[in-house]
């Protein structure tokens, strides 16, 4: 039963990494094709290097997902703290509200904000809105609820008491918040920002629907390759970017790993004094 | 003091009225109104025309979240089976495809199914003749099984993670047979990772627009592509806006009927 189960498990996991390591294959391929190996080349790499266009689309990509990421933590971390301390009716119905961008389909957003767009530029009587601006206005509303949803469990962990402790040692408010309620709920937001920033650099459905023809990302353009045959460079791009992010997903891990030891080792020596 | 910490809700909720709850009210004004401005029916009378596409649509996407309930379950138990350390490193693997762009992944789906593709270039070496895996329904949901698994197993092992093996002890010293344990107690504790899965698979793949048009035929069309044609290649946004809203209101049915289930315990969607 159990050996059923782990071989099970390998096959999900092939089933899932297989298309990815055919697109690695491919970014060594001197073929075009993704179903044909003609011959091992790092071709694809030079012509990566040698796109400017490419690196300006992800450099694009990249700081969309930044600017997004920021916005989006500091307006939802305040958000957060603000919603924490309303009412139980009232926070459930903004909760529910705030949810709204997560249980919609990724189409009905970007097409409800391109409608918007359009909308209030019918308004102006403005040709086209769509660009850098509406681009970035639509990650921020997306990337907000993820922050939002990372940042309320850790308020809800934290103790009442901090906060007046804080304020009877002589804290003013806000140097209590600085240094008592932020440390604690740091780590929410850390994972806020980082989901914020990785749900905008992969996105691709709902910045189609709202991006200009002055301001792409690189996303959309893989769409618009996937169009006609895709050039074996941005196989190069992909098995870079996922070389990447392994690196430091793992470089990550390692670091939670330490962490825990350290404080698993704090707590014993607290426990055997 | 209270109410001035109150106060730094203030912008997010500017920002959730403007850029969540307005668009979807213009979503309304103009899947009721026509390309002039005036109010009209027609949009959402046309509906009629695409039934078969809605619920071919419908049909699809359960079809996809239960073969990845049926999948997800036993890879998430198995993950959780693994020793801490390597535990998180499988978690790892699960999540990194879901940074990874879905639309080459999904090409390559297409590379190892199509008629000159990789399975087939297997199939015919071996002397079985190729099989047209692609352009059929099946492809789509194949498609759509491989990009939204890892968001079925991520909510299933962050609830089977949390469960407690003292339940299942003590259920096995009550004599409980392996199969009763699996079925009385690991299952009906995990039904909220179950009901945050089929949605987090569901929503997506009832609304998608690439993987059917890569994968599936002329004949597999999906709500998500005819939204997408309506506002990108034939400029009617009061069409799109109609579809868009029925997909909307479908989504939030299907949702309602599900959350049914849970109760009033909260679904935690991350």
């Amino acid at each position: 039963m159990n050996k059923l189960l782990k071989i099970f498990t390998i096959l999900v996991f092939a089933f899932l990494y297989l298309p990815i390591l055919l697109l690695i294959l491919a970014s060594f391929n001197s073929g075009a094709s993704l179903a044909a190996f003609s011959g091992a080349t790092f071709y694809n790499y030079a012509e990566l290097f040698a796109d400017d266009d490419l690196i300006g689309l992800m450099l694009n990509s990249i700081l969309i997902s930044v600017l997004a990421a920021a916005l989006a933590t500091v307006l939802g971390t305040a958000a957060a703290l603000g919603i924490f301390r309303m009412r139980k009716p009232v926070r459930k119905l903004i909760l529910n509200a705030t949810n709204i961008p997560i249980t919609n389909p990724d189409i009905v957003t970007g097409i409800s904000l391109s409608l918007l767009f359009a909308f209030v530029g019918r308004l102006l009587r403005i040709e086209s809105v769509l660009g850098f601006t509406t681009l970035l206005l639509a990650h921020v509303t997306f990337n907000l609820p993820y922050v939002i949803l990372s940042v309320m469990p850790k308020l809800r962990q934290l103790n009442p008491s901090l906060n007046e402790a804080a304020l009877d040692l002589g804290y003013t408010p806000i140097q209590a918040f600085f240094k008592a309620i932020l440390p604690e709920i740091m780590p929410g937001i850390l994972t806020g920002a980082m989901t914020a920033f990785t749900m905008s650099l992969d996105d691709f459905v709902i910045s189609y629907f709202v991006y200009g023809p002055e301001f792409s990302t690189l996303p959309i353009e893989i769409y618009n390759y996937t169009k006609k045959p895709v050039p074996p460079k941005i196989y190069a791009l992909f098995t870079l970017t996922f070389f990447a992010l392994l690196l430091i997903m793992i470089a990550m891990n390692l670091l939670q790993i330490r962490d825990e030891k350290r404080r698993n080792r704090a707590f014993d020596k607290v426990s055997t004094r | 003091m209270k109410s001035r910490v109150k106060l730094l809700a203030a912008p997010y909720l500017a920002w959730l009225l403007i850029f969540t709850i307005v668009p979807l009210c213009v979503v309304v004004y103009f899947a009721f109104t026509d390309a002039d401005g005036h109010v009209t029916l027609a949009n959402l009378g046309a509906m009629r025309d695409y039934l078969p596409t809605f619920a071919d649509s419908l049909l699809l996407a359960a079809i996809s979240a239960a073969i990845c309930l049926l999948i997800g379950y036993p890879t998430a138990y198995a993950i959780t089976r693994a020793p801490a350390s390597r535990q998180r490193f499988l978690i790892l693997l699960i999540m990194l495809p879901m940074c990874m762009s879905f639309l080459l992944r999904t090409l390559a789906l297409v590379a190892l199914l199509e008629d000159q593709g990789i399975l087939n270039n297997i199939l015919s070496a071996v002397g079985l003749g190729r099989v047209t895996l692609i352009r059929r329904p099946a492809a789509v949901v194949a498609g759509m099984v491989y990009n939204y698994l890892p968001y079925m197993i991520m909510p299933l092992h962050s609830v089977l993670v949390k469960l407690d093996g003292k339940l299942i002890e003590a259920a096995q010293d009550l004599g409980c047979s392996r199969l009763r344990v699996l079925l009385r107690v690991i299952l009906p504790l995990s039904v909220p990772g179950i009901i945050s899965g089929v949605t987090m698979v569901f929503v997506p793949a009832v609304s998608t627009f690439y993987i059917s048009k890569k994968l599936g035929g002329t004949s597999t069309a999906m709500i998500g592509d005819i939204i997408e044609s309506q506002f990108k290649t034939s400029y009617n946004l009061n069409a799109g806006a109609a579809m868009s809203l029925v997909l909307m209101i479908i989504v939030f049915i299907c949702m309602g009927i599900m959350n049914r289930f849970t109760g009033d315990s909260e679904v935690d969607l991350l």
